[in-house]
């Protein structure tokens, strides 16, 4: 590596590091201007770090809402799971929690992939709704890393908490301090772990913030009763600041009678 | 737009027909015997859904594979309008039935029947049996009225889907068979599936109902209109009366032709005959057959009056115009109705098919769905119209392969 390289990138940290300050700074909510000095000490320590050191922190090779989402579940429970892909969470969930199990699914591909699986599946598109699927039929309604990905997420998180009991919602926060830095400063629509589509290719098409989504919960009356987050490798309740740090969430969510 | 005609390529490809299994092939059922019985005596005649009686009832079957000591492998094939018991394989009584048509056919569901085919000989025990009314030898209008010892003709009764479900239930009792794993069929038959799940609830463990819906939509009901009028207007119907003379032919040729546009789709058509000329490169400007798609159809027809009977398609296509799933069992509502069922259930239907279009197939998935019921719907992409159910055998023997496959395990 030669010197001038070596050079540039020993000063880089630190120029960014001013720049997110004079950022940080000229934003007046109190959340973001408390986690300030955090988001530059994260900044700092993954600019140091080695590229896909990161991610070794979660040992399991399963995806962290799956685990949160078998945690949830309770044993025989009836369980809609909207835009279930390939059936894989309904397999595990109808083989150890011996749930009553139906999945939504518009792909026809991964149709035929939950039939393989004894998977229980009906192929339709969620921006329909569930004309007439009657209310709280379901225990448990699940939408998992769907919602950023449909044409109605508000009438799909509707007609989730219809029928079901509760609802699981989990998504990509796109408050996410790395989601902020790519776009913000790098001028780029973020490609990350959370998000790993280019902008022509992404099934995404309503991101949302983890900010946003509470002020949708609020102003549609719909209660969180339970939060998780998926932060730098680590799966833990919500916190306050999680808006810059979460990378992912997951909420259980109640419809207000 | 490079990548949607690969797709659709690729999809055609797909769907392709495979190359025809002989007896020896060691996918083919081989060899096949149609098996009779008589299920319904004069003592003990079978009242039917419309009101009357008939007896004595024949039941013309066949079999494949073997039914296991607990008794509990059986599955039932359902046929369609055309069709008949023999559903794999070559007949081997072709001549002494006078089935010529027979000889350079297996079965007419062969790709999806045998040793390791989707519905697999090894693991199941498979039944099929011709409905009551048909002429592929179940009691039908062709027979003999033993009132009058003269063909039925159309002193025969009016016989539904429930009628036909009913005698398959009487098969099974002659077959001891007292549950069966499953019961599948496409178009007409898939309505028997559903009849089956509705009126045996706990006689069926899985149901799988492919191109069909609780009834017949209006478009369907006056196809069928057409198709018995071009019969019942033939010079040669003779009020139906017409065995041992000259049968009605062009009607009945009619009526298969108009039923053969409905099993196809636009993109079909386009895809398997476009625009055109039979055999010439100008057109000669007469009525005589000029398209290919004319020459397809004149095929069809004529083929199908050497095989078929004219009552028995009356017959048979208002038992399809009356069912209806939801006034026979849920006093209209449909997702009453459904609340009947304990099968698990699969319907599939094919984008293309405009007789049970893929609307009113979800419609019924749907209805069972609302009572809280685990199904599974697909709507397989293919632009064969109606006729995928019998030529997607590759999408659709997945789907029933791994269906079935994992249906003890729920």
């Amino acid at each position: 590596m030669s010197k001038k390289k070596k050079n540039m990138e020993k000063t880089r940290p630190d120029r960014l590091t001013e720049i997110l300050r004079l950022w940080a700074s000229r934003y007046s909510q109190p959340l973001e201007r408390l986690s300030a000095d955090r988001l530059i000490g994260r900044i700092e320590e993954f600019l140091s770090e080695k590229p896909g050191a990161r991610k070794k922190k979660r040992k399991s090779g399963r995806r962290w809402d799956h685990e949160v989402i078998e945690r949830i579940i309770t044993q025989g429970s009836r369980v809609l799971d909207l835009g279930c892909g390939s059936g894989e969470l309904l397999e595990r969930l109808i083989r150890q929690k011996g749930i009553r199990g139906q999945g939504i699914e518009i792909d026809p591909e991964k149709v035929c992939e939950c039939v393989a699986r004894g998977v229980s599946v009906f192929q339709a598109d969620l921006d329909k709704g569930l004309p007439g699927w009657p209310d709280n039929s379901f225990d448990f309604v699940i939408l998992e890393k769907t919602l950023q990905t449909v044409h109605e997420p508000v009438k799909v998180l509707s007609e989730m908490i219809r029928v079901g009991k509760w609802g699981i919602v989990s998504f990509p926060n796109f408050g996410y301090w790395h989601v902020r830095l790519e776009l913000g400063l790098g001028g780029k629509m973020p490609v990350i772990e959370s998000l790993p589509y280019p902008w022509y290719a992404t099934p995404n098409i309503h991101l949302c913030s983890l900010e946003d989504f509470m002020a949708w919960a609020g102003e549609a009356r719909v209660e969180i009763i339970e939060s998780h987050v998926l932060s730098h490798g680590e799966v833990r309740p919500l916190r306050e600041d999680d808006n810059l740090f979460a990378e992912e969430v997951l909420f259980v969510v109640q419809g207000n009678p | 737009m490079e990548h949607p005609p690969a797709k659709v390529e690729r999809k055609a490809q797909g769907a392709k027909k495979r190359a025809v299994k002989g007896p020896e092939h060691k996918a083919s059922v081989g060899w096949t015997h149609p098996e009779r019985v008589r299920l319904v005596t004069e003592a003990c005649p079978f009242y039917l859904e419309a009101g009357g009686s008939i007896a004595p009832v024949d039941v013309e079957y066949e079999t494949y594979g073997k039914l296991n000591a607990a008794k509990d492998n059986a599955i039932l094939i359902v046929h369609a309008l055309s069709g008949d018991a023999h559903v794999a394989g070559w007949d081997a009584e072709v001549n002494k039935r006078g089935r010529k048509w027979r000889i350079r056919k297996p079965g007419w569901w062969d790709d999806m029947v045998g040793p390791g085919e989707p519905l697999d000989t090894e693991r199941y025990f498979l039944i099929c049996s011709n409905v009551l009314g048909s002429c592929y030898g179940t009691t039908g209008p062709i027979d003999l009225d033993p009132r009058t010892g003269r063909p039925y003709g159309l002193r025969f009764p009016l016989v539904t889907v429930g009628d036909w479900v009913r005698l398959q239930a009487l098969l099974l009792d002659h077959l001891g068979i007292d549950r069966i794993y499953a019961v599948i069929g496409g178009s007409l038959a898939g309505q028997q599936a559903l009849e089956w799940a509705l009126a045996f609830p706990d006689r069926v463990e899985n149901a799988i109902i492919l191109a069909s819906s609780a009834r017949l939509s209006p478009q369907g009901l006056a196809f069928n209109a057409v198709a018995r009028h071009a019969i019942l207007s033939d010079p040669n119907f003779n009020n139906g009366d017409y065995y041992g003379r000259s049968a009605p032919a062009e009607g009945l040729a009619a009526a298969r032709m108009l039923g053969h546009i409905t099993y196809l789709s636009d993109e079909a058509m386009y895809r398997k005959f476009g625009r055109r000329l039979q055999g010439k490169s100008a057109p000669e400007f007469s009525f005589g057959i000029e398209f290919e798609v004319e020459s397809y159809l004149a095929y069809q027809g004529k083929s199908f009056v050497e095989r078929f009977d004219a009552n028995s398609y009356l017959y048979i296509t208002r038992a399809m115009d009356y069912y209806d799933a939801a006034r026979n069992w849920g006093g209209g509502e449909l997702t009453a109705a459904c609340s009947r069922i304990n099968s698990r259930i699969m319907v599939v239907s094919f984008s293309s098919d405009w007789l049970y279009p893929p609307k009113e197939c979800e419609e019924l998935a749907l209805a069972i769905c609302r009572n809280g019921k685990p199904v599974t719907y697909v709507m397989v992409p293919s632009d064969y119209g109606h006729d995928a159910f019998l030529v997607e055998t590759e999408a659709l023997g997945d789907l029933v392969r791994n269906f079935l496959a994992r249906g003890r395990d729920k």
